[in-house]
């Protein structure tokens, strides 16, 4: 019980710390520069994803093999090296100062955009082998059948895995700590310095917050998936159709 | 900046022995968590095949705090929250013999538990219908069904899930630098603290990762062809 008044007390009085940093005395910081940098990574890292799974799936080696090399990198180097190299290579190859947080935003995109072109190139090659033929059959030239027919389709089917993505992020922006990024960990860590004697409690509500917020984004993406299976399945037959020419007709 | 030289690290004893030792260190998380997960995730999954619903809310919770919350977190509060719990003879103990690295393994392990136990129960899900039906017309009682028709087929299908979560459990195992475990990428920070050599530092741990992390994929590969059946893709 007295955890508990100490918990409510600790939110009480830090509540907005945790909620934006040391903002406007200060940088942004606490959940909203999480998801201002969970955002960003997604955000940016998407685009170049679609890129990326394209140049996998062409027919050309000079595209496949880079980007191939680089999705093996992301995939077998921890995410904190990562996020060393770019601590260490962006100032010098821009020759200014970066602060953490752009650190963080370009580590975040060069990470998730191999993850995600993973992701793309899964969607693409789910689609029936048939759709691509059938767009030859009609004329479209190799990247034409991709951009009109193949990838509306296939990133509408995405969103879920898109998302799941997009919690990976959040969970990820946690290793800004290691290089001081005013992110909701930090500002735990600030809490927790200043209290010394609550740890647990602290700690406790860190990881109660990351959960609600990445429960209720898991539970979306278990209900638009579930949404896009009907779909899929033949009940929204006609729907899928009327969307997917849409999004041709305005592209 | 001076000019690029790969062995002012490499042949530097001194940077060697912290190299060498942040390689076992992070093998021994590795491994640790690995043994640590992998006993869970069954236990969690035969926990959540019990008749009893309380035991099934237990896993899905369990499941869903490990697989919401960042792992940094969890150790965090492994390493600074829940220790500080503990009584203080343990408490003591845990400090004189390496207690970060104990708390690393728990904290990894216990939330890697959760998605191995995912990875197999998706994978017993895929087992078809009739070869429990079969196995228990064969007279095979519960538990020698699961052992000797369910399980096996079970993991087999689950294998790309386990293989995908274990490199990533090696990655994460960099994790524990930020409470001062010394292990490789820590090992490494050191080096370049001491040498001003960030490059060719950071060059040799990212080797040393990726290296690994290649050998994990191709030997996950090879258990994966070696177990796949005759007639099946």
């Amino acid at each position: 019980m007295a955890m508990l008044s100490n918990i409510v007390s600790i939110v009480e009085n830090n509540w907005l710390l945790l909620l934006v940093g040391q903002y406007p005395n200060g940088p942004l910081g606490g959940i909203a520069a999480t998801l201002i940098l969970s955002v960003l990574g997604i955000a940016l890292a998407f685009p170049l994803s679609v890129l990326f799974a394209l140049a996998t799936l062409s027919p050309w080696r000079v595209l496949r093999w880079p980007v191939m090399g680089l999705v093996y990198v992301a995939r077998g180097v921890p995410l904190l090296m990562i996020i060393l190299w770019v601590y260490f290579l962006l100032p010098i190859l821009i020759g200014a100062n970066v602060s953490g947080f752009s650190t963080m935003v370009v580590a975040l995109v060069i990470y998730e955009a191999a993850f995600l072109s993973e992701v793309v190139r899964a969607g693409i090659q789910a689609l029936p082998r048939g759709q691509m033929d059938a767009a030859r059959a009609l004329g479209h030239s190799h990247l034409g059948a991709m951009r009109y027919v193949i990838l509306p389709q296939a990133l509408f089917n995405m969103i879920p895995s898109i998302i799941s993505q997009f919690v990976s992020t959040i969970k990820e922006t946690t290793l800004g700590y290691v290089i001081n990024v005013p992110e909701l960990t930090f500002a735990a860590g600030q809490i927790n310095n200043r209290l010394l004697t609550q740890p647990f409690e602290v700690y406790f509500i860190l990881a109660i917050i990351y959960f609600v917020v990445c429960w209720t984004l898991t539970r979306l993406a278990t209900a638009l998936e579930s949404w896009i299976a009907w779909r899929r399945s033949g009940a929204g037959n006609t729907a899928v159709l009327a969307a997917t020419h849409a999004v041709a007709a305005e592209s | 900046m001076k000019g690029f030289d790969l062995l002012a690290i490499l042949t530097n004893p001194s940077f060697v022995q912290m190299l060498v030792h942040g390689v076992k260190m992070t093998l021994i998380i590795f491994a640790g968590s690995w043994l640590l997960a992998m006993t869970l995730g069954v236990l969690l999954l035969a926990l959540r095949m019990l008749p009893a619903k309380p035991a099934e809310w237990f896993v899905e919770i369990y499941v869903s705090y490990h697989r919401n919350v960042p792992t940094l977190v969890q150790i965090m509060l492994w390493y600074f929250g829940i220790s500080s719990l503990l009584p203080n003879g343990l408490q003591e103990f845990l400090a004189d013999h390496n207690g970060e690295a104990v708390f690393a393994i728990v904290a990894l392990g216990l939330c890697q538990g959760a998605y191995f136990s995912e990875d197999l129960r998706s994978g017993l899900r895929s087992v078809p219908k009739g070869q429990w039906e079969a196995a228990r017309a064969l007279g095979h009682s519960y538990m020698g069904a699961m052992a000797y028709i369910l399980m096996p087929q079970a993991v087999r299908n689950a294998m790309p899930a386990l293989i995908n979560h274990t490199v990533s459990l090696f990655k994460n195992s960099s994790l524990a630098m930020a409470i001062g475990v010394a292990e490789l990428t820590h090992a490494v920070k050191e080096i370049e603290n001491q040498s001003f050599r960030v490059f060719e530092s950071y060059l040799v741990a990212t080797v040393l990762y990726l290296a690994f992390s290649l050998f994990l994929m191709w030997l996950g590969e090879r258990l994966e062809r070696r177990s796949r059946m005759a007639g099946t893709v």
